[in-house]
């Protein structure tokens, strides 16, 4: 089988410091991928520069696409990129006011792709939106207001609504339950377990909460200083770590 | 007495205006930036138009200034003033009569001509900016031709009014490329400026862009399938002389609440009224 996503070799250097070294890995239709590692590990680094938001130094990321088969996305020109990053790619960000027009109306927020990919029913897209608002337990009548009325939690899974609502084929998340309520985080761990399962989607989560690994990924790499040191299937990692800093992470997480 | 260059700007400003207005032609629709000058009148004023004008009149021209489709308004005069003091240049208010025409917020009604140029005064040259804010941005969205926020801001209107609301500075595409702000006209006007004889020049003063469109360029005002774009107008005759087919002032007439409807391009009624034309306000 093809992978979805080849990455091979990927360093981002900030100046003289290092964001990320040597990374490769395969991603398969329907896998998720989770990263973990402590704050300053390289994980966020490795995400951009996989989701063409940040240029690697080195280093490839072949994306198995729809119509020319595997391409590097490094290499390809910005528009095809771009287009990628608003059809089969989606990114959830950590922040949803930075992945969200504050400005604009839920149905706008979640229509936006559609439009952009050239949909010019106004009402299909509306019905699109307020489907999808259903879908990430949003009510229909909330459809025009605007996301800075919602909650925490609210805001997040409309920013989710909002990148799946194109049948993106991968999704790239950054931290997408960091500074949530507890309860609200285990809600949406839920939604997002669900949408994965139902939609067939790949996707490749950063955390440095093990608990959402746990529950999302399949796999797993640990990061340490920019570096892979660890990676296997999400269990065998979590209760058999081999690195001694896998092993540091996990013990740290049991004392919580 | 000072004495001023003809129109008022230096040779060599003008050459590099031209030099804006050429590449604005040979890319309709794309917003060529350029150094705007300090000009003896304050932004509001439209000095983007004037130096617009400035660099295309010339000594054998006729020069038209409209605001609103009126030639009497006090930015009107100041402006038609100025260009005859600075350029010598005779001034008329005969649409057909002019070949250069700057306008404010209007298209004159009756159709231009093959050999006339209509200069627009722009305030916000950027139709993306309404959402997108960072000018990095909206360049590159031009570049890649990402245009889908542009019918957010229609789906916005719609969710909002139950149609689309925009009334003004009604956003279109040009030859299928470029979204391009027609300056606050109304949108009854955007009918007009496709597949016009006349060359059409924008002049954003403070924004230092200039953009334009060549004769007869394809136009198009942007909209959904299931709310397409309407050229519409108050659904009345002009009081004066009748006309159906020009947009309409609403004017209060008496402190009883009396309205009247009235062209807003003063040429276009007074021609009709001259030709015996007369409508049911008429004396
Ligand atoms: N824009 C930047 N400029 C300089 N150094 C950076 C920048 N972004 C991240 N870094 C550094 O790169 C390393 C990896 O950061 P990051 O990828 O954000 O880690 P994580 O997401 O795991 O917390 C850290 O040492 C961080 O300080
Ligand atoms: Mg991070
Ligand atoms: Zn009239």
């Amino acid at each position: 089988m093809t992978p979805l996503l080849s990455v091979q070799g990927i360093t981002k250097r900030y100046g003289a410091h290092i964001g990320c070294a040597d990374v490769s890995f395969d991603l398969y239709p329907g896998e998720v991928m989770g990263i973990v590692g402590e704050s300053g590990s390289g994980k966020s680094t490795l995400l951009n520069c996989m989701a063409g938001h940040l240029i690697p130094d080195a280093g490839q990321v072949v994306f198995d696409t729809r119509t020319d088969g595997p391409r590097d996305t490094i290499t390809m020109s910005e528009p095809e990129r771009r287009m990628l990053g608003r059809t089969d790619w989606a990114f959830v960000h950590q922040h949803a006011r930075d992945g969200l027009r504050m400005g604009v109306s839920a149905g706008g927020n979640v229509g936006e792709r559609l439009m952009a990919v050239g949909e010019r029913n106004y009402g299909d897209i509306r019905d699109k939106a307020t489907d999808w608002l259903g879908r990430v337990e949003i009510d229909a009548t909330r459809v025009d207001d605007r996301p800075t009325t919602f909650s925490g939690g609210m805001q997040q899974r409309l920013q989710i609504a909002r990148n799946l609502v194109t049948g993106p084929r991968l999704v790239f998340m950054d931290e997408p339950t960091g500074g949530l309520d507890v309860s609200v985080q285990a809600r949406l761990l839920d939604l997002l377990r669900g949408l994965v399962r139902d939609m067939g989607l790949s996707a490749i989560i950063v955390t440095h909460d093990l608990a959402v690994v746990r529950l999302l990924a399949d796999r797993l790499m640990v990061m340490k200083s920019g570096r892979v040191v660890e990676a296997g299937l999400t269990d065998q990692v979590l209760d058999d770590p081999q690195h001694a800093y896998s092993q540091l992470l996990v013990s740290s997480v049991l004392q919580v | 007495m000072t004495e001023y260059n003809f129109a008022y700007l230096d040779e060599q400003t003008k050459r590099m205006i031209r030099r804006a207005i050429l590449k604005g032609l040979a890319i309709p629709g794309y917003q060529v930036p350029f150094a705007s000058r300090e000009m003896p009148m304050p932004y509001g004023w439209g000095t983007g138009g004037v130096q617009v004008s400035a660099a295309v009149l010339t000594p054998s021209d006729t020069f038209k200034v409209i605001d609103q489709g009126a030639d009497d308004t006090t930015n009107a005069v100041s402006i038609r003033t100025f260009f005859q003091r600075t350029a010598g240049v005779a001034t008329t208010t005969a649409t057909s009569d002019a070949t250069v025409i700057q306008t404010r917020h209007r298209i004159p009604e009756e159709p231009l001509h093959e050999g006339q140029i209509l200069v627009y005064q722009v305030p916000i040259p950027e139709p993306l900016r309404f959402l997108e804010p960072r000018e990095s941005e909206t360049r590159k969205m031009h570049s890649l031709e990402e245009y889908g926020l542009m019918h957010v801001k229609l789906y916005e209107d719609i969710s909002r009014h139950g149609h689309i609301a925009t009334s003004y500075a009604y956003p279109v595409k040009v030859e299928g490329r470029y979204v391009m702000d027609p300056s606050p006209i109304p949108k009854f006007d955007n009918a007009k400026l496709g597949d016009m004889a006349a060359i059409q020049l924008f002049g954003a003063g403070r924004e230092q862009r200039i953009y334009a469109l060549p004769p007869y360029t394809q136009v198009v005002s942007l909209d959904f399938e299931d709310h397409p774009f309407e050229a519409s107008k108050a659904d009345h005759l002009c009081g004066m002389c009748g006309a159906n087919d020009s947009y309409l002032d609403e004017l209060i007439i008496d402190d009883l609440g009396g309205r009247m409807f009235v062209c807003s391009d003063t040429d276009y009624c007074e021609a009709r009224q001259a030709a015996g034309h007369k409508g049911k306000d008429a004396a």
